[in-house]
């Protein structure tokens, strides 16, 4: 139906090399004015080096771009704007100590001689706030804006510059399902004011409500095209991964033993000193997975490292398996038998330059396994990690490799059997799944329920819901660091979920 | 916060300077003066440091960039004859000055410390090389009266009636403030200071924005040193910038990165030095010199050990630019 329509833009046979890996191979794409055109694709599938040649940011090896039916050359964003594209960029481009009207009009600048005119520029941006049905003061300083709000300041810098092609750069990976709803509906009316949406998502559920036609990217090829209609979910997944995957989670139901963490009236400051969890009290039994759900930054992170020791708190009760477990070090925590899956794998998680191997013993190079006198038994850590990297199916030339040079998945793989290889009675695990292809959260979801199984108690934090409600057997809501409600993760209401995430008391139905 | 106490030690200040006038006249106004002009190299070279910060790079080669234009303003000056051809190879030289620290900081993204450093130790080096004794300069620089404003009591001599020098740092100052709150210039130069991918993505060249304001202050720089050799001392000689090009680090500091805030302190720091040298000079304390002489130095410790973390600089400061 759309194909009726005029095309908007048309990428032909694009080709982007960067030094050691082909970022995009021949990719084409093809979109109407009005049509909602969804870019899927694992990470690491090319899908935002296209939309930066797109915008001009990378220049093309080869293949053209063509606005309108016209052939262009884009040198830098400011040839795309002037044709037409604008990006919501997934980090989002905002000056923090701007106002909403500085940010938008910034580069493009209503003034009078040298001099900026910010009455016209207020004037503006709130009449095209209003045009577009975004509500906002323009007068309010970006950085105190929630995420939510600091999104359609990125939307409104593009309209406002009379963008009819809006590429969207994963804009719902930091919304509450609340806020992803609400701009999944701002879309659908750019789209029918004629405006062009480039979507990129990882998140199959959004392809399917808002797309009209379907792109898949995989390694850096587009490897085809469908509707919502023509596809489901397993379907799309099987595009992008290239083999069937299983989206849901196969588990048993649990096996509950004796209380593994207890946690009663923790409280923890961020890192400027700001309350971050106030007076959080929970417990974590063997056998079963509680899962935080929760918007980021809503005390989550301050409360995984203060359970492992990475950061000050208080509390009456942490204990772990009976232990004291307040104020020990985090090597002490990592005694009493506690796995970390740290949500920052590069920075907290792995040494980049090191080996596979040496990672892999991080926590223990020194016990007596691995080291005599203070000289490390190599032979013993290379065994260990040929078995770990068999086990846990790193995939990586050898053992010896240095971390840095995996992907995402096989980095998180190494975390993973690094702190699962000890048996630990309790498994913090915090985003195990972030930035990792679907081939990889498959499996790694799988070993944390093996854990489970095993009897190992497992905390797990995320902020995809998906993933809290689909290994979770308890889940636990945080919002302003504190824990709202816990419920049984059977028959959870996903819409209620999401309201309690974003701070709605919700009272019982 | 800190806005709230500055506010208050300047009206401290004020109400203590008119206190003293009404008490001694003469030697208010004749205190109050030296040190103005004891800050004219301080507002210039901070005026320097802020258009560089805010631009994102840190200047840490202001004080070379004033040597070296000092030494060249003052041979240019002696050998040409022209105090204002002097001036004017100062400013040129500053200028190139700049350019040398953007190509490094900028063009080259070497760190910036280390592309600050090495004009300072190349300024050091070069001058006292070539440094050569028995130049004099051609005369004195010119002075302006500016009618009326000059015969109002302690605030016309002090302002109004000064070398043109002084009056070139004080609307440098000003105008500075204009460009960097006011025109589409100074809020592309504040969003390349904080965020520069927002710029870039908004079309902004950050590269070229960055290299040329940090080019055009090493012409501030310069006019900085020409005043220190054509005026202050009259003459050259080695290491004549004596620190000033790091004082006036503290005192963007101390102004919080902006141009009227890093004036008012400027100032203050040559109240401090105005008051301890007359002090000394009317024998009320009975210190040595050095002492004295150190009073600029052991301020700008104490006042960045207050001030810094309470004052937040340019976000971008410091980090040269990379796509992604």
């Amino acid at each position: 139906m759309t194909s009726t329509r005029d095309v908007a833009l048309e990428a032909r046979g694009l080709t982007k090399r960067f030094p050691g890996v082909v970022a995009n191979a021949d990719v084409s794409l093809k979109v109407h004015s009005g049509e909602i055109l969804a870019l899927l694709g694992e990470n690491g599938a090319g899908k935002s080096t296209l939309v930066k040649m797109i915008y001009g940011l990378y220049e093309p090896d080869e293949g053209e771009i063509l606005i309108k039916g016209e052939a262009v050359r884009l040198k830098g964003p400011r040839d795309a704007i002037r044709r037409g594209i604008g990006m919501v960029h997934q980090h989002f481009q905002l000056v923090p100590v701007f106002t909403v009207a500085e940010n938008v009009i910034l580069g493009d600048e209503p003034h009078r001689g040298p001099f900026v005119n910010m009455r016209k520029a207020r004037a503006e941006v709130a009449r095209l706030a209003e045009e577009f049905g975004l509500q906002l003061d323009v007068d309010a300083k970006v950085e105190d804006l929630p995420v939510g709000t600091q999104q359609r300041v990125e939307i409104l810098k593009a309209l406002y510059r009379k963008a009819d092609i809006l590429i969207l750069d994963e804009p719902t990976a930091v919304l509450t399902p609340q806020e992803t709803d609400d701009l999944l509906g701002v879309i659908k009316g750019f789209a029918g004011s004629g405006v062009s949406v480039i979507f990129i998502t990882h998140k199959l559920r959004e392809v399917l409500a808002i797309a009209d036609t379907i792109e898949v990217l995989r390694g850096g090829r587009a490897v085809g095209t469908t509707t919502p209609s023509e596809t489901d979910a397993a379907g799309l997944a099987q595009m992008m991964v290239g083999r069937s995957v299983l989206l849901t989670v196969d588990k048993s139901p649990a096996q509950t033993g004796d209380v593994v963490l207890d946690v009663v009236d923790l409280s923890a400051a961020d890192d400027i000193g700001l309350p971050a969890v106030r007076d959080v009290s929970l417990q974590v039994r063997a056998g079963e997975i509680l899962g935080i759900a929760g918007v980021e930054g809503n005390g989550q992170r301050e409360l995984v490292q203060a359970l492992t020791g990475l950061r000050p708190c208080r509390a009456r009760t942490v204990t772990v398996q009976g232990q004291d477990a307040l104020g020990k070090s985090p090597r002490a925590v990592h005694a009493m038998g506690v796995g970390h899956v740290p949500e920052d794998r590069e920075a907290d998680g792995l040494v980049g330059a090191y080996s596979v191997a040496d990672n892999l013993v991080l926590d223990r190079y020194s016990d007596p396994e691995f080291a005599r006198f203070g000289v490390r038994d190599l032979k013993a850590v290379s065994a260990l990690a040929q078995d770990l990297v068999g086990q846990f199916d790193i995939r990586t030339p050898s053992a010896d490799t240095t971390v840095q040079s995996l992907s995402g998945g096989n980095k998180q793989k190494v975390v993973i059997a690094r702190e699962l290889a000890a048996e630990p009675a309790l498994l913090i695990a915090a985003q195990p799944t972030r930035g990792v292809d679907v081939g990889s959260i498959e499996f790694i979801h799988s070993r944390i329920i093996a854990a489970r199984d095993r009897g190992a108690a497992v905390l797990l934090v995320s902020a995809e819901l998906d993933e809290v409600l689909g290994l979770s057997d308890r889940i636990a809501v945080m919002y302003d660091g504190r824990i709202v409600e816990t419920m049984p993760a059977e028959g959870a209401d996903r819409a209620r979920i999401g309201l309690l995430m974003a701070g709605h008391a919700v009272s019982e139905t | 916060m800190s806005a709230k106490w500055a506010y208050a030690l300047a009206i401290l200040i004020s109400v203590t300077i008119v206190i003293f006038y009404v008490l001694d006249p003469t030697k208010t106004t004749s205190v109050v003066s030296f040190s103005l002009r004891y800050a004219v190299p301080l507002i210039l070279a901070a005026m320097v440091g802020i258009m560089c910060e805010r631009s994102g790079v840190i200047n840490i080669g202001i004080e070379g960039q004033m040597l070296m234009s000092a030494f060249a303003g003052f041979f240019g000056a002696a050998l040409t004859g022209s105090l204002l051809l002097g001036t004017m190879i100062g400013v040129g030289t500053g200028m190139i000055m700049g350019a040398m620290l953007a190509t490094g900081a900028v063009t080259w993204k070497m760190d910036q410390i280390i592309a600050g450093t090495i004009i300072n130790i190349l300024a050091a080096g070069l001058t006292s090389f070539f440094y050569a004794q028995g130049f004099t300069l051609p005369g004195i620089t010119p002075t302006l009266r500016i009618p009326v404003l000059a015969d109002i009591p302690l605030i016309g001599p002090v302002f109004f009636d000064n070398g043109l020098f002084t009056y070139a740092a004080i609307v440098s100052a000003l105008l500075l403030w204009v460009l960097l709150f006011k025109t589409v210039w100074g809020l592309r130069t504040r969003s390349v200071g904080e965020k520069p991918s927002a710029s870039d993505t908004s079309g902004i060249g950050v590269q070229k924005m960055r290299f040329w304001n940090v080019t055009i202050a090493g012409g501030l720089a310069g006019l900085a040193g020409a005043y220190l050799a054509l005026e202050a001392a009259g003459t050259f000689e080695r290491g004549l910038t004596a620190g000033r090009g790091f004082t006036a680090l503290a005192i963007m500091i101390f102004g919080a990165w902006n141009p009227i805030g890093a004036l008012a302190a400027a100032i203050f720091f040559g109240l401090t030095q105005g008051v301890a040298s007359q002090l000394q000079t009317d024998a009320v304390v009975d210190i040595p010199p050095q002492f004295v002489n150190m009073l600029p130095y052991v301020l700008t410790i104490v006042l960045l050990a207050i001030v810094s973390g309470r004052i937040k600089p340019p976000a971008a400061v410091g980090r040269p630019y990379e796509k992604d």
